[in-house]
C-alpha cells in the first residue's frame, strides 16, 4: 500500500469513529450539529441576515414579532434578528478571543512546569494560584479600565484569566508522562527539550484539554455577553447578544419580549458548549465508558 | 492528630498563602502600569497644564522606578490607605464599606438558597441514580450552569417585580437600617445569582455520592447487611462533607464574579456597581482598590477553607 492509500484508510478509519459516535450520542450530536449551524451562519451574516444590523426603520421601534421583523425591532427601529445573527458573529469571535489566548498561554506554560519540575514549577504554580484567586469578570473589568473600554481588551483578559485553568490541568497530565517510557526513550536518542515536549508530551496530554477548551467557551461567551451587558464590550451601533439585553432591558416595560432572543441564544449556545465537552469528556476517556 | 502537627499545618498553610497575596498584589498593581502612554496625562484630565501633569506625576510618584512605587502603594494598603477616588475625591477604603456589606448579603443569600435547595437536590439524584429524578437534577443543572444570571435577574423583575408587584425591582437598602427591606431587596438579585450555585453544589454533592456508593468499603457495608438508606445517610453523606466545603469556596469566588453583573441589574450600590463605574471613568485607584479588596477576600477564604479541609479530613497532613 502507498503512503497516501494508508493516510486515507486512517481518515476513512477516524470517520466512521466519528460516524459511530454522532449516532451513539444523542445529546452530543445535537449540541455539535447546533454549534456548526451556529458558526455557519455567523460565518454568512452579510448573505443570510434580512436587514443590515444597523439600518433604522422608524414606523418599527419596538415592534413586536410580525413577517416584516420576524423576531420585532428594538427601540431604534434595527432589526432584531439581523442584530441577533451579527451579534452572533461577534459573542463567537470574543469567545474563540478568549479560549485562544488562554490556550496560548496556559498550555505551554503547564507543559515547561509539569516537564521541567524543580524550582520552575513551583514559581508557575504558585503564580497559577495567584491568578485563580481573581474572579474572572473582575480582572476583565479592571483591564478594560486601564487599557481602554472595548472588546478585544476585554476578551483578552478573560483569556488571561482562563489560562491558569489550563495550565494547571497541562501540568498535572505532563507530570504522569513525562516518566513514561517513549519520552524517556526520546530523550535517549537525543531529541532536543522542545521536540519532546512538541512531538510526545502535548499529544498525551490534549484530550483533557479539549474537554476543558469546549467547557472555557461557554465561559468565554457567558463573560462576553456580562461584559457587553456592562457596556464595557462592544461599542454601539455593533451587536453583541450582552449588548443587546442591555438595550431590551433599558425598554423592558414597553417590549419585554424583546429580551427574549439574545437571552436564549446565549443560553442555548453555552448549553451546547458545555454538553459537547461532557460528550468528549466521555467519547475521549475510555474509563468513562458505561457511566 | 496531634495538635503540634495541626498548628505546623496551619503555619504552613499561612505562609503559602503569603507568596500567592504578593503575587496578587503585583498583579494589581501592574493593572495601573497598563495604561497606554503617559498615565499622569491621563489622570490629569482634559486641558491639564503642564505644571499639573507634574504635580500629579509627584503625587503619585510616578516619576519614581516601578517597584519604589509598588513598595509605597502596597505599605499604605497594608496599612489601609488604598487612595482616594479620582472622581468623587472619597477615600476608595471607605467606598469600599459602604459598598461591600451589599454584595456580601446579596452573595450570603445565594449560598444559603444553592446550599438550602442543592443538597437536597444532589442527593436525591444520587439515592436513585437513572431515575426520573435523576435525569431532572441534571436537566436542572446544565440549564443553571448555562443560564446568563443577569439575563435570569431581568426575567425575575420582570415576573415578580413588575407584573405581580411582590417585591422591589432594583436598588438596596442597609441592612443596619432596615432588616427586612434589605432582604427583600436582596431576594431577586440573589435569587438570579444561586441558580448556578445550585447546579454546581447538586453537581458536585450527586457526582461525589455516586463515587462513595460504589466504592469498596460502601460494599462491604452492604455485606453486613445494611441497608441502602443507611448506608447513604451515616456513611455517605459523612464522607461527601468534606468536598461541600471545596464547593462552597469555589462558588463563593463565582458569585463573587458574577454578582458584578447581577448587581448592575438590580443597581444594587455594590462592588460591583463600584468597580464597573469606575472602569467607565477611569477611576484607577478605586478599580485597584476593589480588585485587592475581592482578591483579599477569596485568598483568605481559600486559606480558611484549607485549614478546616485539614482538621475535618484526618487523612491530609
Amino acid at each position: 500500500m502507498t503512503d497516501t492509500a494508508i493516510a486515507l484508510d486512517q481518515r476513512v478509519g477516524r470517520l466512521s469513529k466519528f460516524g459511530k459516535w454522532f449516532r451513539s450520542d444523542l445529546r452530543g450530536a445535537i449540541s455539535l450539529t447546533f454549534l456548526v449551524a451556529l458558526i455557519v451562519i455567523s460565518a454568512l451574516a452579510p448573505w443570510v441576515s434580512p436587514y443590515s444590523p444597523t439600518a433604522q426603520d422608524f414606523d418599527a421601534t419596538l415592534a413586536p414579532m410580525s413577517l416584516t421583523h420576524w423576531l420585532g425591532a428594538d427601540d431604534l427601529g434595527r432589526d432584531t434578528l439581523s442584530r441577533l445573527i451579527y451579534g452572533g458573529t461577534a459573542s463567537l469571535y470574543a469567545s474563540f478571543l478568549a479560549v485562544g489566548v488562554a490556550i496560548l498561554i496556559g498550555v505551554p506554560v503547564g507543559l515547561l512546569a509539569g516537564y521541567l519540575g524543580g524550582w520552575v514549577d513551583e514559581i508557575i504554580s504558585r503564580v497559577i494560584d495567584s491568578f485563580l484567586s481573581f474572579p474572572a469578570i473582575v480582572l476583565a473589568i479592571a483591564v478594560t479600565g486601564a487599557l481602554g473600554i472595548g472588546l478585544t481588551n476585554g476578551m483578552i483578559s478573560v483569556g488571561i484569566v482562563f489560562a491558569p485553568q489550563l495550565a494547571r490541568l497541562v501540568r498535572a497530565r505532563t507530570l504522569v508522562v513525562r516518566n513514561d517510557l517513549y519520552v524517556d526513550s526520546a530523550r535517549c536518542f537525543g531529541a532536543s527539550t522542545g521536540r519532546i515536549l512538541w512531538r510526545h508530551v502535548l499529544p498525551n496530554t490534549i484530550q483533557p484539554v479539549i474537554v476543558q477548551v469546549t467547557l472555557l467557551l461557554a465561559g468565554a461567551l457567558l463573560a462576553e455577553a456580562s461584559l457587553s451587558f456592562l457596556g464595557l464590550g462592544i461599542q454601539p451601533p455593533n451587536a453583541s447578544w450582552g449588548a443587546m439585553l442591555a438595550r431590551a432591558y433599558q425598554n423592558m416595560e414597553i417590549a419585554p419580549e424583546q429580551m427574549y432572543p439574545p437571552g436564549l441564544a446565549i443560553l442555548l449556545t453555552a448549553l451546547a458548549f458545555n454538553a459537547l465537552g461532557e460528550s468528549l469528556r466521555v467519547a475521549l476517556d475510555p474509563t468513562m465508558k458505561g457511566r | 492528630m496531634s495538635l503540634s502537627r495541626k498548628r505546623n499545618l496551619i503555619v504552613r498553610r499561612l505562609l503559602q498563602a503569603v507568596p500567592v497575596i504578593l503575587l496578587s498584589t503585583f498583579i494589581v498593581f501592574g493593572l495601573l502600569k497598563l495604561v497606554p502612554g503617559d498615565v499622569a496625562v491621563t489622570l490629569a484630565g482634559d486641558n491639564a497644564s503642564d505644571a499639573r501633569i507634574a504635580e500629579i506625576r509627584h503625587i503619585y510618584g510616578l516619576d519614581r522606578s516601578f517597584f519604589v512605587q509598588y513598595g509605597s502603594w502596597l505599605w499604605k494598603a497594608v496599612h489601609g490607605d488604598l487612595s482616594n477616588s479620582l472622581v468623587s475625591s472619597e477615600s476608595v477604603l471607605s467606598s469600599i464599606a459602604r459598598c461591600f456589606p451589599h454584595t456580601l448579603l446579596i452573595v450570603a443569600l445565594a449560598m444559603l438558597m444553592a446550599l438550602i435547595i442543592g443538597i437536597p437536590l444532589g442527593i436525591a439524584a444520587a439515592s436513585r441514580q437513572g431515575s426520573w429524578i435523576d435525569n431532572f437534577v441534571m436537566t436542572v443543572a446544565s440549564l443553571g450552569v448555562a443560564i446568563p444570571n443577569f439575563w435570569l435577574g431581568m426575567l425575575l423583575v420582570a415576573f415578580f417585580a413588575l407584573s405581580l408587584n411582590w417585591l422591589p425591582a432594583t436598588g438596596a437598602v442597609p441592612i443596619s437600617e432596615d432588616f427586612w427591606g434589605a432582604i427583600s431587596h436582596a431576594i431577586l438579585p440573589a435569587c438570579a445569582l444561586a441558580a448556578g450555585g445550585v447546579a454546581e453544589v447538586a453537581r458536585q454533592l450527586r457526582s461525589s455520592l455516586v463515587e462513595i456508593m460504589s466504592s469498596q468499603q460502601v460494599r462491604t457495608l452492604h455485606a453486613k447487611g445494611l441497608s441502602p438508606s443507611a448506608i447513604l445517610w451515616r456513611h455517605g453523606l459523612k464522607n461527601v462533607s468534606v468536598n461541600l466545603l471545596t464547593v462552597i469556596s469555589l462558588l463563593f469566588n463565582r458569585m463573587l464574579a458574577a454578582t458584578v453583573v447581577v448587581e448592575a441589574v438590580f443597581a444594587v450600590p455594590g462592588m460591583g456597581n463600584l468597580i464597573v463605574n469606575a472602569a467607565i471613568h477611569r477611576d484607577f485607584p478605586v478599580v485597584q482598590g476593589v480588585v485587592f479588596a475581592m482578591v483579599l477576600v477569596v485568598v483568605t477564604l481559600n486559606l480558611v477553607t484549607d485549614i478546616l479541609y485539614s482538621i475535618l479530613d484526618p487523612r491530609i497532613g
